[in-house]
């Protein structure tokens, strides 16, 4: 009982890495830009979020408005940021770096005006069900109804990936601009739009990411630094390219990471990502999905 | 003149691969822009798809400027570019990869009978629409990377090397489907060659580059006649 529901908190915990692994990864598809900023957006998003749950005392008000902010900040963030220095920036060692770094920038204005917004003090929203665990007999499990709902809406998120990216023609502009910008564009895909569609749809990921997470935890200007952490671990472990090894990672970090809390120490959990993360990329160098090459031409 | 190609300069990396360039085809013609490695070729046809913005010159097609419109606004124009190497989106499958060729049109009935055309055009396709585009052969890639154009309903058609690296028969294959095709349906055709003959052979016109620079043009059984440009720059 005690490692079932151990493993069931993984899976929820997990969950919220996914969400976050995937929001890295489609911009990291889209744009190969590694997106430290995806915190901030999600942190801003949520502040909004909690803001109408203030309000209104309606999460599944604050969740879409949450979400409907992400997507537009991350629009901003590449039309703003990102698409100007990949316009100007043709070669050289900076064409790679300076994205990041502008990221990084990003990431830091977008806490100071939240902090200056709502203040460094830890806020608190209720979560819309029960975090209670589940009683069975005489038995109370951690797991509540709270982790089935983060687990129940991650399901329902990738159900959508799965169908935007596997059977519209969205879908499969995104995946043709992400893989030869150059076909796609001589093929009539509208590219610059589709990437910033691109950073919209993990902006939105990323803010239900956040406002999944924060009831467990409380909301500061940087209180999802470690989110961000724990998706690009998923991320890579499932391999940086693919929307189904984001994931993967991501559950498979929340149980390991799980597993870790429970059996050896709670002062482990951030150490312990990074040796889950080293162990995989040994046995697999390019993570659980790199990308597969077929023959050349 | 439905492509006039005007005093067009155009640079790659330092040096000016393309110098004060004059040509023009006509409606419904197949031209070959003969020349070897390193004529220019390649850098022409990224300026003309809007790959690479020229030094100075202008390009039209009816009319209508070429210069200075991004390669998906040229493609709604009509003008679709095979570029040279790997054409195809490895990734994709060969149904998704033609499928993004017409993803831009409104007419989604067209773009259906458009794709049967390519798979009646090139059979071998309609067996492998499931399987990723990694696992093609060369030829296969290349006849996937003129399908996915042709969904698009060209009206100029501009391929760079695409007999590059293929066998001769597959060479055969591919020119004599575009020949039958253009033929067919009137699209107007820049076909970009080294390999002089095969091209040539189809072609209504030809236009001979060397070092960035015209050589001759004209009707392509002159140039295939021709002692002096046969020694000097058809290879035979």
């Amino acid at each position: 009982m005690r490692l079932l529901s151990t493993f069931l908190i993984g899976v929820s915990s997990g969950s919220i890495y996914s969400l976050m692994a995937l929001a890295l990864v489609l911009v990291w598809r889209s744009t190969r830009v590694v997106n430290f900023a995806q915190a901030g957006q999600a942190i801003a998003s949520t502040y909004l979020g909690y803001l109408v749950i203030t309000h209104t005392n309606n999460y599944w008000l604050a969740l879409p408005v949450a979400m409907v902010a992400g997507a537009v900040i991350g629009a901003l963030a590449d039309i703003a940021l990102i698409r100007p220095l990949n316009r100007r920036i043709k070669s050289g060692p900076v064409l790679e770096i300076a994205p990041v770094i502008a990221t990084l920038g990003l990431l830091g204005l977008i806490r100071s005006l939240v902090g200056m917004i709502w203040g460094g003090d830890l806020k608190q929203y209720r979560a819309p069900v029960s975090i209670n665990g589940f009683t069975f007999g005489h038995t109370t499990i951690p797991f509540s109804r709270f982790n089935l709902l983060i687990v129940f809406t991650a399901i329902v998120v990738m159900v959508i990936f799965a169908f935007v990216f596997q059977r519209t023609g969205l879908g499969l502009a995104l995946r043709a601009a992400a893989f030869q910008p150059e076909i796609a564009r001589l093929a009539g895909v509208r590219v610059d739009l589709v990437r910033t569609i691109g950073w919209a749809i993990a902006g939105a990921t990323g803010a239900i990411a956040g406002v999944l997470v924060t009831p467990s935890t409380s909301l500061s200007p940087n209180s999802l630094d470690l989110l961000l952490v724990l998706g690009f671990v998923s991320a890579v472990i499932g391999g940086l390219e693919s929307l189904i090894g984001a994931v993967i990672g991501g559950l498979i970090l929340g149980i390991g990471l799980a597993l870790i809390l429970e059996y050896v120490s709670t002062s482990l959990a951030f150490p312990a990502a990074f040796v889950v993360l080293i162990l995989i990329l040994i046995v697999k160098p390019a993570g659980l999905f790199g990308m597969k090459r077929g023959r050349d031409a | 003149m439905t492509l006039q190609v005007t005093n067009l300069s155009i640079n790659h990396d330092a040096i000016e691969a393309v110098q004060d360039l004059t040509f023009s085809i006509n409606e419904g013609e197949l031209a070959a822009v003969i020349g070897a490695n390193g004529a220019g070729k390649t850098t022409l046809l990224r300026a003309l798809s809007g790959l690479k913005n020229p030094k100075s010159g202008s390009a039209t097609w009816r009319d209508n400027s070429m210069i200075g419109k991004r390669p998906e606004d040229l493609v709604r124009m009509g003008i679709l570019h095979v570029s040279d190497g790997k054409t195809v989106i490895p990734e994709l499958t060969v149904k998704e990869n033609l499928a993004l060729g017409g993803l831009w049109r409104k007419d989604k009935t067209d773009v259906a009978k458009a794709t049967t055309e390519v798979l009646e055009l090139f059979p071998k396709l309609g067996q492998r629409l499931a399987q990723r585009a990694d696992t093609l052969s060369g030829g296969e890639r290349q006849m996937l990377a003129i399908g996915r154009c042709l969904v698009a309903r060209p009206e100029l058609l501009m391929l760079d090397e695409p007999s590059l690296g293929l066998a001769p028969i597959i060479i055969e294959q591919i020119f004599t489907a575009l020949n039958d095709l253009r033929k067919r349906t009137g699209l107007t055709v820049l076909l970009v060659e080294q390999n002089a003959m095969s091209a040539l052979e189809i072609a209504d016109k030809g236009i001979i580059i060397n070092l960035g620079k015209l050589v001759a043009q004209g009707a392509a059984r002159d140039l295939i006649n021709d002692p002096t440009l046969q020694a000097a720059y058809l290879g035979y």
